[in-house]
């Protein structure tokens, strides 16, 4: 159990970077990207091809992002100057990426121009980089000890991942938060928000769309990198159905903390895509659910997600109106009575 | 300030919903001049106002901004020198975003954007003193969103946007017709104030004639795409809306009581 959870928590992590992707293009720019299951695989299909090629995992999920950033402004370009419609333009760019994605990884077969996939199992990765620092820091006997204590039988093997993904989604949540306050930021949020008005304020929304969907895919192909080295491998298919797994984070998140402020928007899509991950987990192991049925598993998260939420206000707004009904008749009788009695007692005054 | 030369455009073009929207239309507005535009639906006021905007292209004709030809320049780029309120309350503001980010948006109209904080203390500032001018209260409002404000609140927060950064030239589109007599009334007086205190130099189309004489130094008149009166400062003084109609009338040798509807008397 606390293994799966662990485990589980790794993932939404990742996952997590993802999903404030996914919050950029659905949320801020109203853009509905579908590019995210291309791009997450672009990701990780340059980082696993520069890592097998030597390059260090930190300049290798550097370029994974750029290209994120590029994939993302295409679909920018095909929407805005192409004029086409927003989610066929990311369709368009999902499928295009497919084949672009079996070529990047191609580049590491010598007899063959695609390839399906890399495992990385004894490569460099970022997390044992970290880790060979991490390590000797003694802070993974420190936890294990005190978790035992608490009578946990199954203890991680480290909590680096943990640690190192915990510092990078805080940097990346704040800059997320701090570009959306910029002058920038706020155009973009606009362009999402009232387009009209932002075009009547000398803003380029064509320009704005571009850039917030670049930014969008720089953190979904920065994502799919991360989750190449963590599991140790890259696949084609990885990122089918990226894009439900973005906005399950996004929905599930928002409806338990709400999106009053852009610093807590940020902060329940990072909780959502964790929560996401922990409510998948223990779903696989009730008995008669099978590996098989996680898609449909998510498609029941996100569905709760949207419904339930709708049914809880309407019942507390239901609670709310029987309570002031109440306590406004109660007022209405206790005047009333007041009333009543001053007359008989005017009365039996004579 | 303001040159149209000539400007002409024809909808749906060779095909049997052909309109056209204006008509060698010739206007000049100097510096701080104040003109209101009348004139019966689809006689070509929003027309004309979307092509000084750039939201639509003349077909022929120029153009001239603050000694700047802007014929060609797209909309966004043009806006630099325009502040505009729109009729519907909703489309001069960010529903989801607040008052103070709203004003930043505004604020950058006239520079370029870069990644600096769009609300810094002195910006905040600036903003509450702007706010102050408006007597509604929304200075101690900054941080709440634009979407909980009511209508008149909404378009009050447009004209400050659109002038507070001093347009070379305000344009306001009918930007009282949606709201109900007390909020228009309000709004009409805060366009007075905001316009005198900076003598910008706007264009404004409305529908109600008193309003058309009330505000402004000059009038001006369309009708099927082409300016059929154009009263100046010192005619305009003694204007009354029977004059007006009776103008009407004797250049187009027909009566206005079927625009009665149209034009709010």
């Amino acid at each position: 159990m606390f293994s799966a959870i662990f485990s589980s928590v790794e993932q939404g992590i990742i996952f997590a970077i993802m999903a404030l992707g996914v919050y950029l293009s659905f949320r801020v720019l109203d853009f509905p990207d579908l590019t995210v299951d291309g791009s997450f695989v672009s990701g990780a299909a340059v980082a696993a091809t520069m890592i097998l090629f030597g390059y260090h995992p930190a300049i290798a999920t550097a370029v994974a992002l750029i290209i994120g950033f590029l994939a993302g402004c295409v679909t920018g370009l095909l929407h805005t100057k192409g004029k086409i419609n927003p989610l066929l333009s990311g369709i368009l760019m999902m499928i295009a990426l497919y084949s672009i994605n079996l070529r990047i990884m191609g580049l590491t077969s010598e007899n063959s121009i695609g390839r399906p996939n890399i495992p990385l199992l004894n490569a460099e990765t970022l997390f044992s980089k970290f880790q060979a620092f991490f390590a000797p820091l003694g802070i993974d006997n420190a936890f294990n000890q005190f978790f035992s204590m608490l009578g946990v039988r199954y203890l991680p093997s480290t909590w680096g991942t943990v640690f190192i993904m915990a510092i990078i989604v805080l940097l990346i949540k704040f800059i997320v938060d701090w570009f959306l306050k910029t002058e920038v930021g706020l155009a973009i949020r606009a362009t999402g928000d009232n387009k009209k008005m932002i075009r009547s304020l000398s803003a380029n929304t064509d320009t704005l769309v571009i850039i917030g969907l670049g930014f969008s895919n720089a953190l979904v192909a920065f994502s799919g990198a991360l989750f190449a080295q963590y599991a140790k491998s890259a696949d084609i298919g990885m990122g089918i159905g990226m894009i439900i797994i973005g906005l399950a984070s996004v929905i599930i998140g928002e409806a338990i903390f709400g999106t009053k402020t852009i610093v807590r928007t940020t902060f329940a899509v990072i909780a959502g895509a964790i929560i996401y991950r922990i409510v998948l987990a223990l779903a696989l192991r009730v008995d008669f659910l099978d590996t098989g049925d996680m898609k449909l598993i998510t498609a029941v998260i996100v569905i709760s997600a949207l419904i339930l939420p709708q049914y809880f206000e309407k019942r507390r707004e239901k609670a709310r109106k029987a309570r002031r009904h109440m306590e406004r008749s109660a007022e209405r009788n206790y005047s009333l009575n007041k009333e009543g009695t001053a007359l008989v007692e005017a009365r039996t005054d004579k | 300030m303001l040159k149209l030369e000539q400007i002409n455009k024809v909808f749906n073009e060779a095909t049997p919903d052909e309109k056209i929207a204006l008509d060698e239309i010739n206007l000049e507005l100097s510096s701080g001049d104040f003109v209101t535009v009348i004139g019966s639906n689809g006689a070509g006021k929003s027309t004309m106002l979307n092509m000084i905007s750039g939201a639509l292209t003349p077909d022929f004709g120029r153009i001239e901004i603050a000694g700047n030809d802007v014929t060609k320049l797209p909309e966004y780029v043009r806006s630099r020198l325009i502040g505009r309120v729109f009729q519907d309350p909703m489309a001069g503001t960010a529903p989801s975003m607040t008052i103070e980010e709203n004003l930043a948006m505004a604020y950058s109209r006239d520079k370029k954007r870069m990644l600096r904080r769009g609300v810094d203390k002195k910006r905040r500032e600036f903003f509450r003193s702007s706010l102050e001018t408006l007597h509604l209260n929304l200075e101690n409002r900054l941080n709440a969103k634009v979407g909980m404000l009511s209508g008149g609140e909404r378009q009050a927060l447009s004209l400050l946007m659109a002038t507070f950064t001093q347009p070379s030239i305000l344009l306001l589109d009918e930007h009282t017709a949606a709201l109900d007599p007390s909020r228009a009334e309000l709004i009409t007086n805060l366009t007075k104030e905001l316009v005198e205190k900076d003598q910008l130099t706007t264009l404004m189309i409305t529908h109600n004639m008193q309003q058309a004489l009330d505000l402004g130094n000059r009038l001006i008149m369309m009708d099927k795409g082409q300016i059929i009166l154009e009263v100046g400062a010192e005619e305009k003084k003694g204007l009354t809306i029977d004059k007006l109609m009776a103008e009407f009338q004797r250049i187009r040798g027909e009566k206005l009581t079927s625009d009665k509807a149209l034009l709010v008397v």
